[in-house]
């Protein structure tokens, strides 16, 4: 307990401090996640529009499958984005295994179904009535499906959160397709996973408390931006 | 101005409109009167062409705008339509009004001063910044009202618009009604309430189970129904 206790005092001295490796791995991490969201976002919030919004053959069926792909573990994409950007791979070319690039897509590729799928969720959400006073308005189509999206927004916004943070969170990508390279691809969850291993409990528990402040710090944020967002 | 020939339409094998003819002309309040489940609703959702008729057409300044999307477009940006539960957009009052004017292209102190006259007239001046979601159904239906009128369109659609109105405020809508449509404005409302159909109306027609059975003044209506099941439902008033 005393252990526990001292590692804690100690971690939250390394933060206060601003201690240089803290810093620097913190910076990585959101860096290379908010990369990975803004990506995955540019992607996903269009495809799941026009999956919602447009009606064709089998569409129970893509739905079904991107919920499916919601828990898709992190080691196996891992080990799919590896074998595609390894030296014999079809991506080997680009030389992006163990660098910050390969991690953002590896990343991008693991979040995407739920950002897709939370976005589908989000339209579906909006009732038809809004579309149908949009139009009755005269709104074209293209202003309805803006209309809509605008009143998703609080739940799009969750979406895109949910994402970001299983980016930040996740270890199986960054460790595989980054390296846990110091000074190069160290993130926060592969740090603390070799400190721990290492036996440098206070540096580790200064991340994890970096990491759980980030969800925070972000929660906090979304709760006040959607209580002021009617006006 | 509006004009709606021969048009059926069927919902899961039950025909909800059968081959209803009717047209409305500018300056003219036509009233669509009928129990419910008649296809008053319907009706009104075809002539605003958010629903197209199974077989029959409408023809908006005698065009006929069942044809192509692009039509249909163009016809509905010369109309509004207020549904019997409107839905507001989660936003300001004001940006709810001015969303007719926003989608045209219309921005900057010209679309809050509008909004602003648009207020007065229903009577909720200084409701600019409130959250239209906090609005009780009154307000709500009055700021829908306010947010149609306010495109100034040529023809208004009006769904059971005074339902939810206390019978003062219903009275302050009804007087707007009556205000466009000296303007010129062509109006339609279903109605289930008779004496409001005789108070604003200049024409009424009787919807019983999806056939207009009778179109007049409402005199005609209320004095002389031309059938048994004409006299039966305007008896209730």
């Amino acid at each position: 307990m005393d252990e526990i206790g001292a590692g804690l005092i100690r971690a939250i001295e390394l933060i206060l401090a601003l201690d240089p490796a803290v810093v620097e791995i913190t910076v990585r991490s959101l860096a290379i996640a908010v990369t990975s969201t803004a990506l995955a976002s540019i992607l996903t919030v269009p495809l799941g529009g026009l999956i919602h919004f447009h009606n064709f053959r089998g569409k129970r069926a893509v739905v079904n499958l991107i919920q499916t792909l919601y828990s898709l573990p992190t080691v196996t994409v891992g080990l799919v984005v590896f074998l595609l950007l390894s030296r014999s791979g079809p991506l080997g070319s680009l030389g992006l295994l163990f660098t910050p690039g390969g991690m953002v897509i590896g990343q991008t590729i693991l979040i995407s179904p739920i950002m897709i799928g939370l976005t589908i969720a989000a339209l579906s959400g909006v009732g038809s009535s809004v579309r149908d006073t949009a139009v009755s308005l005269g709104a074209s189509k293209v202003q309805a499906i803006f209309t809509i999206m605008i009143e998703a927004r609080a739940a799009m916004l969750a979406a895109v959160l949910l994402g970001f943070g299983r980016a930040l969170s996740e270890v199986g990508v960054a460790m595989m397709i980054g390296g846990n390279i110091r000074g190069y691809t160290r993130v926060l969850t592969t740090a603390i996973a070799l400190e721990t291993s290492r036996g440098d409990i206070e540096f580790s528990m200064a991340l994890g408390i970096i990491l759980i402040s980030i969800s925070l710090i972000v929660n906090l944020v979304v709760n006040r931006v959607q209580g002021n967002w009617w006006a | 101005m509006i004009e709606a020939i021969g048009v059926w339409a069927r919902r899961g094998g039950a025909e909800i409109l059968r081959n209803v003819s009717i047209e409305a002309k500018e300056g003219e309040i036509l009233a669509i009167i009928g129990p419910t489940g008649s296809g008053k609703t319907t009706l009104i959702r075809i002539l605003n062409l958010l629903d197209l008729p199974d077989e029959g057409s409408v023809l908006f300044d005698r065009v006929d705008v069942t044809e192509d999307e692009r039509t249909r477009f163009l016809a509905r940006r010369r109309m509004a339509m207020v549904f019997q539960k409107p839905a507001m957009f989660n936003l300001s009052v004001e940006k709810n009004i001015s969303y007719g004017l926003r989608i045209r292209g219309a921005s900057g102190p010209t679309v809050r001063d509008r909004v602003r006259v648009a207020l007065r007239e229903v009577g909720l001046s200084g409701y600019e910044k409130r959250r239209a979601f906090s609005l009780s159904g009154g307000e709500a239906q009055r700021v829908a009202l306010a947010r149609a009128l306010i495109t100034d369109p040529e023809l208004l659609l009006l769904d059971e618009a005074t339902a939810n109105l206390d019978p003062r405020t219903a009275e302050t809508v009804e007087d707007l009604i009556r205000k466009a449509a000296e303007g010129g404005l062509a109006v339609v409302m279903a109605t289930h309430d008779l004496d409001q159909a005789v108070r604003l109306a200049s024409k009424v027609g009787v919807l019983i189970e999806g056939e207009l059975v009778q179109v007049g003044s409402p005199e005609e209506i209320f004095k002389s129904p031309q059938s048994e099941e004409v006299a039966h439902f305007v008896r209730a008033r």
